[in-house]
């Protein structure tokens, strides 16, 4: 029998929408069964949420007090010790499936396939490199089969299911060099989760300043919609890491992605590929953005979002 | 202390690469390689280590053919004290690379070995992870601030939530962000002094190293294209085009 294990993001209370996205891609490997682990310190909740997705078998939940937070150095021993007798290991490819699975991988001394765009066979799937300029179809080798799912590319897994919860009691030695400190959250509080929400309002170095920004967070709230940032408005310090779109930020898929001075390097334009359509306002009107948008305008961004406002008033 | 650092030479990140058309990889001929930005990163951050009286030593570590000592050169005129070169003409994969760098640890005992977070050319962002399992280290990676205080490091990382702060014991391995630092320009008396730092040379075989099992390439594809598509010329325009996709109210 094969099955597939997917480790679940969590933050104590919610399950992150990046793990019901791994289950669609779990779906697609064809195996006997989806299994879910939840190390959480105490995880009812989230194990509950992870028994509802559609398609998921068992969910098992571990707890531990030093689950609190996850700490892949102390996660990673468990995982492996509940990796036994699973054909497939999944995780979703955000820091903390990115953080977590290579140090399982290792351990088990496989190699591992990072960012899954598609599963051609249990074995054989597709992923990006240069930051998607290029796809490459792989075949892992034999022995388990580790990893990472680049969640825009996959649905989130609909609800509906009423997979058994299976608490767990590991003997894993876990290690104490590693301390978790302090989380703090950029301050995105009451708006939708980047990574899920329909509507993406963006802004890069055109915006010209932390204040300026609140012009981008105006027509966000104004219309629901997640605030992103190009590299270029991060470094400059205009707003928080966690906003950060592009190849080496958050790779999003919403329905309307509207950029806003931003000049569209490859590297932000792999972080929005998958959207469904792409808005793009700049000053510059050979702005490299304008080649993949859907729409262009050029034009002053402050200007286009005051009269923007007023129309969707 | 010392401090080992991994430098990879990649495809410059401003080359618009092409997909050879036999889909058996991408154009690299008379393309510019560089050193990963991200490793450039981990050189600098350790030689700021170093400059504020935490380190005594860094060295710098590539594996690849001949040529990838070029990188190394680089590594050395930014300040590394030596280098070592893995040669190899195989496909390293980052299993692999962390067995290499696992041998070059028990040989120079670092206490810290800071790597790029990924390379830009696959986009893998493993090694440091896989280095860090094997040698049963801490891990800190998509690092933005390193604070040494003792046999400690304080640091912050790169998270989709914000930022998270741990505290790992020496010796870790440490991945580097962007925002981490902005590496120094090399200076020409710089790239004429690197010319005479060591750089050793091992085989796999020396080192004991058995490849990891590895990841087969089937082929190499171009991404699928994004339909070109219109310039708007006003706001009533773009949103009487967003309200027909029923994209906003």
């Amino acid at each position: 029998m094969s099955k597939v294990l997917v480790i679940a993001e969590h933050d104590g209370t919610t399950l992150n929408g990046s793990t019901a996205r791994a289950v669609s891609c779990a779906k697609e490997l064809g195996l006997d069964a989806i299994d879910i682990a939840v190390l959480a310190s105490d995880g009812c909740s989230v194990s509950e949420q992870a028994a509802a997705i559609s398609g998921v078998n068992t969910v098992i939940l571990v707890e531990n007090p030093a689950n609190e937070h996850a700490v892949s150095a102390l996660l990673a021993p468990q995982i492996e010790a509940l990796s036994d007798g699973y054909s497939h290991l999944l995780a979703p490819s955000t820091t903390f499936g990115k953080d977590l699975l290579p140090r399982i991988a290792a351990h088990l001394g496989a190699p591992q396939i990072s960012d899954i765009m598609r599963v051609e066979s249990a074995r054989v799937f597709d992923r990006p490199v240069y930051a998607g300029n290029a796809i490459i179809t792989v075949e892992a080798p034999e022995g388990i089969v580790i990893g990472t799912v680049r969640t825009a590319s996959y649905p989130v897994a609909e609800n509906g299911g009423s997979a058994t919860i299976e608490k767990r009691e590991l003997s894993v030695e876990l290690p104490s060099h590693t301390q978790f400190v302090e989380l703090s959250s950029g301050g995105g509080e009451g708006r939708p989760d980047l990574q899920a929400a329909a509507t993406v309002v963006s802004g890069g170095r055109g915006v010209g300043s932390e204040e300026n920004f609140s012009v981008i967070y105006g027509l966000a709230d104004k219309i629901g919609a997640a605030v992103g940032a190009s590299r270029a408005a991060v470094d400059a310090g205009f707003i928080p890491n966690d906003h950060q779109v592009g190849q080496t930020g958050k790779i999003i898929a919403p329905d309307l992605y509207m950029a806003f001075g931003i000049s569209g390097a490859i590297q932000h334009l792999a972080g929005i590929k998958d959207a469904g359509t792409i808005v793009a306002v700049n000053k510059d009107a050979d702005a490299p953005i304008f080649e993949v948008a859907d729409f262009g305008l050029v034009g002053d961004l402050f200007q286009v979002i005051e009269e923007l406002e007023a129309a969707l008033g | 202390m010392k401090i080992l650092v991994g430098v990879k030479r990649v495809v410059d990140y401003n080359v618009r690469i092409q997909v050879k058309p036999d889909g058996s990889g991408i154009a690299t001929n008379g393309v510019k390689m560089s050193m990963n930005p991200f490793d450039e990163i981990a050189i600098e951050e350790a030689l700021r280590i170093k400059e504020a009286g935490h380190a005594a030593e860094v060295i710098a570590v590539t594996m690849g053919p001949k040529v990838a000592q070029e990188q190394l050169r680089t590594a050395l005129a930014m300040g590394a004290d030596r280098a070592i070169h893995v040669e190899t003409d195989d496909d390293i994969q980052p299993l692999t690379a962390a067995r290499i760098f696992k041998a070059l640890c028990d040989k120079e005992s670092p206490k810290i070995v800071l790597l790029g977070k990924q390379a830009i050319d696959d986009d893998n962002s493993q090694t440091a992870q896989m280095l860090a399992a094997i040698s049963h280290w801490p891990q800190a990676t998509f690092a933005s601030s390193i604070t040494l205080d003792g046999d400690k490091a304080t640091v912050i990382r790169e998270v989709d939530a914000g930022l998270e702060t741990l505290s790992v014991d020496l010796p870790a391995i440490i991945s580097a962000d962007l925002r981490l630092n902005e590496p120094r320009y090399v200076k020409l008396p710089d790239i004429m002094k690197a010319k005479r730092k060591t750089i050793d040379t091992f085989t796999l075989d020396e080192l004991a190293v058995e490849p990891a099992p590895a990841i087969k390439i089937l082929k190499t594809s171009p991404p699928a294209k994004r339909q070109a598509g219109i310039k708007v010329e006003s706001v009533d325009e773009l949103v009487a085009a967003l309200k027909e996709k029923g994209l906003v109210k």
